[in-house]
């Protein structure tokens, strides 16, 4: 066969076997997401009690005006909101002045890197666990240590604002990762542009506002939109340290023990749905965000 | 010149607080784990000088369930890597070398598979896996863990592929190479660091998953996140041993994801960051 004859069958060749190798990625991501998604859709429209499995049948919007009026519901939509907020808003602000930070420090750049990431690798009960008792601890723990050196009472962080302290450690293991990604995208800033603007007169303060910070617009939106999306599924925090309660609970510990612990399918797909909503909203501009950079 | 380099001093030693500030619960666990119980709950707390012991560290290899829950946890986080790569490589390889008309809506459809929440799939999971025996099972974790993770392993590797010279593959093809070979014998040799840099970080997130592996066990396939959050009840109070299953816990994937953490910022934001 000559070159040329391969060159023309190429086409064939590669569409062919291109198919046959995504399949099974394919197959994969439908069992585990579309089919589950179309499930938890039927679910949300069916009364099912794990209780009464026989009693099952169609109902309609049911389950949704029963857990808008579930007087659980909108204390974890509005918790939900704020632990998300609350993140989103510590992680970039001072992600960006860490960042800022690293950029200029000159000794020992490695290891500080190794230092500042670290939270990021440590599994989520054992940061929460870790934060509950050595240091958020009211009576010997390192912040009531603090406290005491500072001449104020111990402040006793689960009992008086449940949600402010998993908050706190949910912040403490996503600030890495913002910091990290703003730190590579200042790394990748032109430093040719600046020291330009720097010729020119430009002062410090003006560089940042017109030169770095548009330049920092777009890592600080895909920041914002990762951290939602798993943000909104912050659970082993809620679970370990207060175990639910009013106070604390979110939208996924609503599932959770909606299903687990009420023992109602329906009432927890219908919960289930609402957490979808709220990442699709994200997903949407995220995917966006993402395709636009995507040269196919 | 002098003051700009008085400004970068006062900037590292700046940097050099706010780092040992964010790392510090983690360096306190570390100290903690060698106190004895006793000192560990000592107030005013003592920083170095205090008894260095192992106990808590004896204390919790001596009970069986810390190796049982870290063989689950390498079984679950290596498998369900491992199986994600075996999927990932040859999808990316059609993805990078076999481009059509649909391989930009497949990419992005793979990705906004991974906006959907584990609460979303949670419920038709957990009754599917219940009929089918798949309950505190490694296998049903495994499966589970990598198509959570098939996405970025996907997207990682394909920005990974694109960099090889596709002419390279179409002369192995000309030799006579069939496709198994291309993959295995050109592709993965040439891009081998991707191929490790993906491992790790899928490994990583699957070590760290603290969801379905606290919901989908019991005691037969509980990995580590399940043992450290049996410390919530009163085992808790036991500070030392609590710091050292923590640090214990930790450390595998800690010193993995020291190694690769540049791969982290690609692989995280689906390359929309560089």
């Amino acid at each position: 066969m000559t070159a040329r004859a391969v060159a023309k069958r190429k086409p064939a060749y590669l569409r062919k076997h291109g198919q046959i190798l995504v399949a099974p990625a394919v197959i994969m991501l439908l069992a585990f997401s579309l089919a589950p998604l179309i499930a938890t859709l039927r679910f949300s429209v069916t009364d099912y009690r794990l209780l009464f499995p026989d009693v099952t049948g169609f109902v309609g919007l049911a389950n949704y005006r029963n857990l808008i009026a579930n007087p659980d519901f909108w204390p974890a939509l509005v918790n939900t909101i704020l632990l998300v907020g609350f993140v989103l808003a510590s992680t970039v602000a001072v992600g960006l002045g860490l960042a800022l930070l690293l950029e200029r420090a000159v000794v020992g750049k490695s290891v500080l890197r190794l230092l500042v990431i670290s939270p990021f690798f440590v599994m989520p009960p054992v940061s929460a666990l870790l934060w509950k008792n050595l240091l958020m601890q009211p009576v010997s723990g390192f912040f009531a240590w603090l406290a005491s050196m500072a001449g104020v009472p111990a402040f006793d962080w689960f009992a008086k604002a449940p949600l402010l302290s998993v908050a706190l450690i949910v912040a403490w293991q996503w600030l890495p990762f913002a910091t990290l990604i703003l730190l590579t995208s200042l790394q990748s800033f032109d430093r040719d542009q600046r020291e330009a603007a720097t010729v020119d007169g430009a002062s410090s303060t003006s560089i940042f506002r017109h030169l770095v910070l548009p330049h920092l617009a777009r890592p600080i939106a895909i920041v914002v939109m990762m951290e939602t999306i798993f943000l909104l599924g912050t659970f082993a925090e809620v679970l370990v340290t207060t175990g639910g309660g009013k106070a604390s609970t979110n939208l996924a510990f609503l599932v959770y023990s909606q299903a687990m612990l009420q023992y109602d399918i329906g009432a927890a797909s219908a919960a289930g749905i609402i957490a979808i909503i709220f990442a699709n909203i994200v997903a949407f501009f995220l995917v966006r965000a993402v395709g636009r950079s995507l040269e196919v | 010149m002098r003051r700009v380099r008085a400004g970068s001093a006062a900037l590292t030693v700046l940097a050099w607080a706010a780092a040992l500030l964010l790392a510090f619960p983690l360096l306190w666990a570390l100290l903690t784990s060698f106190k004895s119980e006793l000192e560990a709950l000592e107030f005013p707390p003592h920083f170095v000088s205090f008894h260095w012991t192992l106990d808590g560290y004896r204390a919790v290899l001596a009970d069986g369930e810390y190796f049982r829950s870290l063989v689950n946890s390498l079984v679950i986080a290596g498998g369900s890597s491992a199986f994600a790569l075996a999927l990932a490589i040859p999808a990316a390889w059609a993805l990078a070398f076999a481009p059509t008309h649909r391989t930009r809506s497949i990419l992005l459809w793979m990705l906004s598979t991974k906006m959907l929440p584990a609460v979303g799939a949670f419920i038709p999971v957990f009754l599917f896996y219940r009929d089918w025996g798949l309950l505190d099972s490694k296998l049903g974790l495994l499966l589970l863990l990598a198509a959570s993770n098939l996405p970025i392993a996907v997207w990682m590797l394909f920005s990974n592929f694109r960099e090889v010279p596709g002419e390279i593959l179409e002369a192995s093809r000309m030799d006579g190479a069939s496709l198994p070979q291309e993959l295995a014998m050109v592709l993965a040799p040439m891009s081998l660091p991707g191929i490790a840099s993906t491992f790790f970080l899928i490994f990583t997130l699957a070590w760290n998953e603290s969801f379905w592996t606290l919901n989908l066990t019991t005691a037969q396939a509980a990995p580590l996140t399940a043992f450290i959050a049996a410390f919530s009840s009163p085992q808790g109070l036991f500070w030392a041993r609590l710091s050292a299953a923590s640090i214990l816990s930790i450390a595998p994937v800690l010193v993995i994801g020291w190694l690769c953490q540049r791969q982290l910022v690609r692989g995280l934001t689906f390359g929309a960051v560089k």
